[in-house]
């Protein structure tokens, strides 16, 4: 049985094509201000370069914060749902589930079948979200990529006294002023997102094992603060981005 | 380089009609806050010059660019004047302060003496907070609440809108009524989110007008939500330099349904003007 998932989120769209649980292909791209059709181009692209008829899919299921847009769609589920069902297949040991993309901020105990039993959502706050490291690297006048690994070369903590992404911005341009090496800024920006994800965790409880998926889980720095916040080891998968499309691709084989 | 327009003028002021030199008492405040700092001069109690400039990256610097710029023209040197109270965000980084008092005690006393004994509510908007402040017909703090955590609601807030709309700051809230009828407002409470959200306003089609309507009047709820957390009881006045944007002003007094006094004083320095006005009552004490 093929079945698609789509990941209509604040920043980027992800599909996945599964056959019988085997990846068939996946696909990026970003949302842009027309999503609606950013995301039934990306379908289309997924089709094509895979040679399925949108005919033989059996079900196409839509998550994700644009998921409404999803016309297409002959189901939706939330992103909480679909990131739960995702994180326990990659990792049937999943038990607390971190999703940090680039508006918002999850945190799901769920069971080994990949049931929510209980979550917690930062929506209305960029300074939990991808927003904020993109801000603050924007600031520092360094690739988001590149923000990630420069961190791990500090090991300095100097505390980050604003809390709100705007404020922050304008504190990391003092701290460049100060002469602050970047490094060091790197990693007070990955540990204050890490504390206030942290933070919004605890409102659910931590259980072993922990997986973090979305987009943030390839920022390396952030990873190392979160891991040193929470004091736990931090299992992540391949493509952390995706996990919610294939959750939701799961969803659809059920 | 692109033109900044968030960057509101700098200025300095002062009244021709006092001569310094018959004065008693010359007393001063400095209200280092995270955008702006000013810098007041009071003689025997009337207000006799000021200035209004952005707080630059080293607050001890700030303050004293602010002091030599209201001293600017008078005659007056900073050894005239007889006692200084610094205040604000960064009030313990004025070096010629002869003492410090929390910005919230400034405000609601320069608040007092701006708009008068009657004033029982008031809602100062600074750079980045937001403060809802009562108080008694003295200008004493009776209660207040804050909210310096988010930038929403906040000056930096509309800063960062005016820029993203290439619109001159002091231009936003008249421009922001130039719309055929009055949007709802931008749904995301952060500054962040509101950005993406004002993008995707505007390329569906929005004029900017109707884009800064949208977001002035987010700002106008925005601040009633803090107001309803405390209570308004008359009379309500607004300082800090929002109060000087019509789009934000107008609607928070249509959506609040209680009159906002105005004042002839420059609103953004009454922290600055409260220290002052404490400078002097220090003075008095240590004559007695």
């Amino acid at each position: 049985m093929v079945t698609a998932g789509i990941d209509l989120g604040a920043k980027t769209i992800k599909v996945i094509i599964l056959d019988n649980g085997n990846i068939l292909i996946r696909k990026i791209g970003l949302a842009g201000f027309e999503s609606k059709k950013a995301a039934e181009d990306l379908f289309n692209k997924a089709l094509s370069d895979t040679g399925i008829k949108k005919e033989e899919i059996s079900e196409i299921v839509a998550t994700g914060a644009g998921k409404e847009e999803v016309e297409f769609a002959t189901k939706k589920v939330t992103e909480v749902t679909a990131g739960a069902k995702g994180a326990v297949f990659l990792f049937p040991s999943a038990k607390t589930v971190i999703d940090v993309g680039a508006e918002e901020g999850r945190s799901i105990r769920c069971d080994e079948t990949g049931k929510v039993i209980d979550f917690a959502v930062n929506e209305k706050c960029a300074a939990g979200a991808g927003a904020f490291t993109e801000a603050m690297a924007r600031a520092l006048e360094v690739k988001l990529e590149e923000f990630g690994r420069i961190s791990l070369k500090s090991t300095k903590t100097i505390p980050m006294n604003a809390q709100c992404a705007v404020f922050a911005e304008s504190e990391v341009v003092s701290l460049l002023h100060a002469k602050t090496p970047k490094e060091d800024i790197a990693r007070a920006v990955h540990d204050a997102i890490a504390s206030r994800i942290t933070s919004m965790a605890r409102k659910v409880g931590f259980e072993k094992d922990i997986v973090l998926i979305g987009g943030v889980a390839r920022n390396a720095g952030f990873i190392d603060s979160l891991k040193r916040e929470i004091d736990m080891d931090i299992l992540i998968p391949e493509e952390p981005e995706f996990v919610c499309a294939l959750g939701a691709a799961l969803i659809g084989k059920k | 380089m692109e033109k900044e327009y968030w960057k509101w003028k700098e200025y300095n002021w002062k009244d021709e009609d006092i001569d310094w030199k018959t004065g008693d008492i010359i007393s001063a405040g400095v209200d280092v806050g995270s955008v702006s700092s000013q810098a007041v001069i009071m003689v025997d109690g009337k207000l006799f010059a000021y200035s209004n400039m952005r707080t630059g990256s080293d607050s001890p610097e700030s303050a004293r660019k602010a002091m030599d710029w209201a001293l600017e023209n008078t005659g007056l040197q900073l050894k005239d004047i007889q006692y200084v109270v610094g205040t604000g965000y960064g009030r313990v980084n004025v070096p010629f302060a002869n003492r410090t008092i929390t910005e919230i005690a400034c405000h609601a006393r320069g608040a007092n003496f701006m708009y008068g004994p009657t004033i029982r509510t008031i809602i100062d908007m600074g750079g980045q907070d937001c403060k809802a402040i009562h108080c008694d017909e003295r200008g004493k703090v009776t209660n207040f609440l804050m909210n310096d955590k988010c930038a929403a609601g906040t000056g930096r807030g509309m800063e960062v809108f005016a820029d993203l709309l290439s619109v001159p700051i002091e231009d936003v809230g008249r421009m922001s009524f130039e719309v055929d009828e009055e949007p709802e407002p931008v749904s995301s409470t952060c500054v962040v989110f509101a950005k993406s959200e004002a993008t995707g306003l505007l390329r569906k089609g929005w004029h900017k007008n109707k884009v800064l309507a949208a977001y002035c009047s987010a700002m106008a709820h925005r601040i009633v939500t803090l107001l309803e957390r405390i209570g308004v009881e008359k009379d309500f006045c607004i300082t800090g330099g929002i109060a000087k944007n019509i789009g934000v002003v107008k609607r928070l007094q249509k959506e609040l349904g209680v009159d906002i006094l105005e004042t002839t004083y420059d609103t953004q320095i009454a922290g600055a003007l409260g220290a002052a006005l404490f400078a002097k009552a220090l003075i008095e004490k240590s004559r007695k």
